[in-house]
């Protein structure tokens, strides 16, 4: 073996744990405010995630173990886990894993090789495929009246046979589906914002679930785990894009705070866009990056055929990666100064 | 300090392990029974062998002269007998053998005569052809010859000397132990650099991580004619490298592609400068150098070490130990590993460092890059080497020269941060050896083709010469022949018909050159414009081929 002979403490591993570690205030929130079905969901893509990955591994004709416990398979999972209506069917939940790990990544070569990020493509597939059951959130405890528990969050979860008045007094649109709904019935921004379901600055509830991931993404910026141009970039892009569209006509157009309030936002700034293996790498690329795919974010949210753009908005720019890149090289040591100062 | 300091991009801070061996003093290495020394000890030529077996040499002997002008000289490190002149195996990672001289030692020990120069009523270009003679080359590891850094070429002066005690590989402790000890005979030194540099300022860069060092210096050079700042600079691996020594005290880069005395810097290291001092002031040719010996063995120290003088002379002095699981020449972040323990301390060695699997655990397996670009951000070369690694990998060797694979320098800080264990450092120097190699095959083939070009030329004009020969002979025939009409008669009829039929041939062939206009005749002057601007084009590419890809220059 050549040099150097010394490695510094850090494996893809412990980047995956402490991705994972991350998630952990988002999802203790999520618990709190929403009811503990999302565990239900968490464990079933996890379990899933490990089975796919390993038959893949087998496959593939890779060795498990090392790809097993690099952990990346638990964070798609995770990833996914959290982007679902926390009372979806187990087989989307499923069928979506399945999709992230089988397709998005190893048959685009696995580890470090797949071009688009695993758990938005299961993502994706399910709201093109099951728009109806992709609408089954739980609402916030806050506006419930009698909160489901975990077995019977389960029982929903795995078709159980659940009353469907107890079904709908629990699930409820999320903010950005009632004020789509309202858009579309030509109610103004303030006359929808009256309803329950919006607090302070995003939906009641969901504003403290977007506010946990924020903590998870500044423990991964401290930790150097992630860079901050993804996160600041992308959040620019959705605050300028959607104040930019609110200063115009606020009527029509929901408030930048309100856009940038919504867990999906937060999730995808600091947990999915920073997806080293499918973002821009270099420094400016970075910042191409998060920007594109915040304003994709709020143009497929004002005018798309979806309510929330944030899957979509990151497809879209992991397909311009390679371009990105290619034209954001930065200058290597000796272009810079060099340029400035011309040698005498 | 006032002195306002800079920072480099990148770099890392791996664990230091400074202590294990600055804590002795230097030992002397008593003389081994045989020593082995290479011609190529530097960089450039190597040495041409002026003695021949069976002399006897005495110590400082020139054994080998400089050939040409980036070269150096070898000497006989003690005095002996010649026993062979030949391949034998050298510290190289390739592990491939190499020219050198052996001398079985006689033990007396006994110098040349040695006569101090008097630098300063010398003329430079002597005084540099001495230094070249006396085997001077850099000893920070590049062993570049000092002579040729000592040349202020065209500018005639090198504002800035820098002397370089950065010494930022762990492990590695001879500059720290040369500085305390020796500071003075340091500073003797950067006097004569500075003579021939014209230097107005001179500047000593230690990583803070050397308080006696520091303290050393600044007493020795307080003492100095001149002015001398010595600046604790932050430890920060590769804080050492000329590059990043140069930026973190001026805030200068080197201008990619160009040299540091293009900015009006030059750099040299605090052990060369004392080897300067030894040759100028004593009269020493370079055969001897401070070695640490560390790691896994009983007593890691610094010794003064005769070159040719066997690795494992040095590991048995310093306390050899069971478990040893290889060895290193140099630090372990660009370190080589030693096929065999037979090879010789070159002016190159600055560390000996055992290995064991406790201080050097097996390395993991490597998995896929992820491209979380630690390695860009930690790359002092400011590169993107997770491209880079994506091409050598790929074999695609342009796009990895469009990185700018070439200013990558080998500094190993890409690897040591990776997450995914990833050798980065071995894809690039693969890469790099790939790419020299294909120049170097389409050099030679860019070679015979002129050639075989030329041969057909030569073919084709030899048989136009012959053609116009025998064309002018029949001429002149047939002119005799109208003169004097049936006088030669019969005699000269084959002669007359053979030229018959070689002006025939001339005429078919005139006809045929007529009749076959060329492509490249008749062209309206754009046409003929646009091809010149080809050929042009051309011949400048064929020109950018042949010359070398990239010198080292670190």
């Amino acid at each position: 073996m050549p040099a150097p002979f010394i490695l510094d403490r850090t494996s893809v591993t412990q980047v995956m744990a402490w991705v994972l570690a991350a998630l952990l205030p988002g999802i203790a929130a999520y618990v709190w405010l929403f009811g503990p079905g999302i565990l239900v969901t968490l464990s079933l893509a996890t379990v899933t995630a490990l089975a796919a990955e390993a038959a893949m591994l087998k496959a593939r004709g890779y060795p498990a173990k090392p790809f097993l416990t690099d952990l990346s398979a638990i964070v798609t999972a995770w990833l996914l886990a959290l982007s679902l209506p926390s009372l979806a069917p187990w087989w989307l939940i499923v069928t979506g894993t399945l999709f992230a790990i089988v397709v998005a990544k190893h048959l685009y070569g696995g580890l470090g090789q797949n071009i688009f990020n695993p758990a938005m493509v299961g993502y994706a597939v399910l709201i093109v495929s099951f728009p109806v059951q992709m609408t089954q959130w739980a609402g916030p405890l806050e506006l419930t009246s009698t909160p489901l528990t975990l077995a019977q969050s389960a029982s929903v979860i795995f078709g159980g046979d659940v009353p469907k008045a107890t079904l709908d007094a629990v699930t409820m649109a999320t903010p950005l589906d009632a004020l789509r709904t309202g858009l579309l019935q030509q109610h103004t921004v303030d006359e929808i914002l009256v309803q329950p379901i919006f607090g302070h600055y995003g939906g009641t509830g969901f504003e403290w679930l977007a506010a946990a991931f924020l903590l998870g993404g500044f423990v991964l910026w401290a930790l150097r785990i992630i860079s901050w141009q993804v996160p600041l970039a992308f959040l620019a892009g959705i605050w300028l894009t959607a104040g930019f569209l609110h200063f115009f006509d606020a009527g029509r157009f929901g408030a930048p705070w309100f856009h940038l309030f919504a867990p999906s936002v937060m999730l995808g700034a600091f947990f999915i866009a920073t997806d080293p293996v499918t973002g821009a790498t270099t420094p400016r690329g970075k910042l191409i990056f998060g920007l594109g795919a915040g304003f994709l974010t709020i143009v497929i949210r004002t005018w798309g055929g979806f309510p929330d753009g944030v899957a979509f908005a990151i497809l879209l720019m992991n397909l311009c990666v390679p371009l990105i890149d290619q034209y954001t090289q930065p200058l290597v040591y000796g272009e810079a100064k060099a340029a400035k100062a011309p040698p005498a | 300090m006032s002195r306002k300091l800079f920072k480099f991009k990148g770099g890392v801070h791996p664990p230091e392990h400074k202590a294990e061996s600055n804590k002795r003093p230097i030992h002397t290495a008593p003389l081994p029974p045989k020593l082995v020394i290479p011609l190529r000890q530097h960089i450039g030529n190597p040495a041409k062998p002026v003695v021949e077996v069976g002399d006897h040499v005495l110590k400082g002997q020139l054994i080998g002269a400089a050939d040409g002008y980036i070269s150096t000289a070898v000497h006989a490190s003690s005095s002996g007998t010649v026993t062979a002149i030949g391949p034998a195996l050298v510290p190289h990672i390739s592990g491939l053998p190499d020219d050198c001289i052996t001398i079985e030692v006689d033990g007396r020990d006994e110098w040349i005569a040695r006569t101090p120069l008097d630098y300063r009523a010398m003329e430079p270009a002597n005084l540099r052809m001495r230094l070249r003679d006396m085997g001077i080359a850099g000893l920070g590891g590049a062993v570049f010859p000092s002579a040729v850094k000592l040349d202020p070429g065209a500018a005639h002066h090198c504002p800035t000397l820098i002397i370089n005690g950065g010494e930022c590989e762990p492990w590695i402790t001879c500059d720290d132990l040369l500085m305390r000890t020796r500071a003075d005979g340091i500073l003797q030194g950067v006097a004569i650099m500075r003579h021939l540099l014209g230097s107005t300022e001179v500047l000593v860069g230690i990583e803070d991580n050397k308080p006696e060092a520091i303290a050393a210096m600044r007493v020795a050079a307080a003492k100095m004619d001149f002015p001398v700042e010595v600046i604790a600079v932050p430890a920060h691996y590769p804080g050492g490298g000329a590059k990043q020594m140069i930026e973190v005290l001026t805030g200068k880069q080197v201008p990619s592609g160009k040299l540091s005395t293009d900015i009006g810097i030059q750099v040299f290291n605090v052990g060369t400068a004392y080897a300067l001092a030894r040759a100028v002031h004593h009269g020493e040719p370079l055969i001897s150098r401070l070695v640490t010996v560390t790691g896994h063995v009983l007593r890691p120290q610094n010794f003064e070490v005769l070159f040719g003088t066997p690795l494992h002379w040095l590991i048995a002095l310093a306390g050899e130990r069971g478990g040893t699981t290889g060895v290193l020449m140099g630090g372990p972040m660009m370190g080589l590993p030693m096929p065999n323990l037979d090879v010789p301390v070159v002016k190159a060695t600055n560390c000996i460092l055992v290995k064991s699997a406790e201080l050097f655990p097996p390395l993991p397996k490597a998995l896929p890059c992820i491209r979380c670009t630690r390695c860009a951000d930690a790359c002092p070369a400011e590169l993107q080497p997770q491209e880079l690694f994506r091409f050598a990998k790929s074999g695609d060797f342009g796009r990895a020269q469009e990185y700018h694979l070439f200013d990558c320098i080998e500094c190993g800080c890409c690897s040591y941060v990776c997450p995914s264990h990833i050798p980065l450092v071995d894809y690039y120097r693969y890469a790099k050896s790939e790419i020299w190699a294909r120049e170097k095959e389409k050099r030679a083939s860019d070679l015979a083709r002129d050639r075989h070009e030329f041969r057909l030329f030569r073919l084709e004009r030899e048989k136009k010469e012959k053609a116009e020969k025998l064309a002018a002979k029949a001429q002149a025939k047939r002119a005799e022949m109208a003169t004097e009409p049936a006088a030669e008669g019969a005699a000269s009829d084959t002669d007359a018909k053979k030229a018959l039929i070689a002006a025939a041939l001339a005429r078919a062939q005139a006809k045929k050159a007529e009749v076959a206009p060329k492509n490249t005749d008749n062209l309206s002057p754009d046409t003929q414009h646009e091809i010149e601007e080809i050929e042009a084009r051309r011949a400048k590419i064929r020109e950018l081929a042949r010359q070398p890809l990239s010198e080292d220059k670190s």
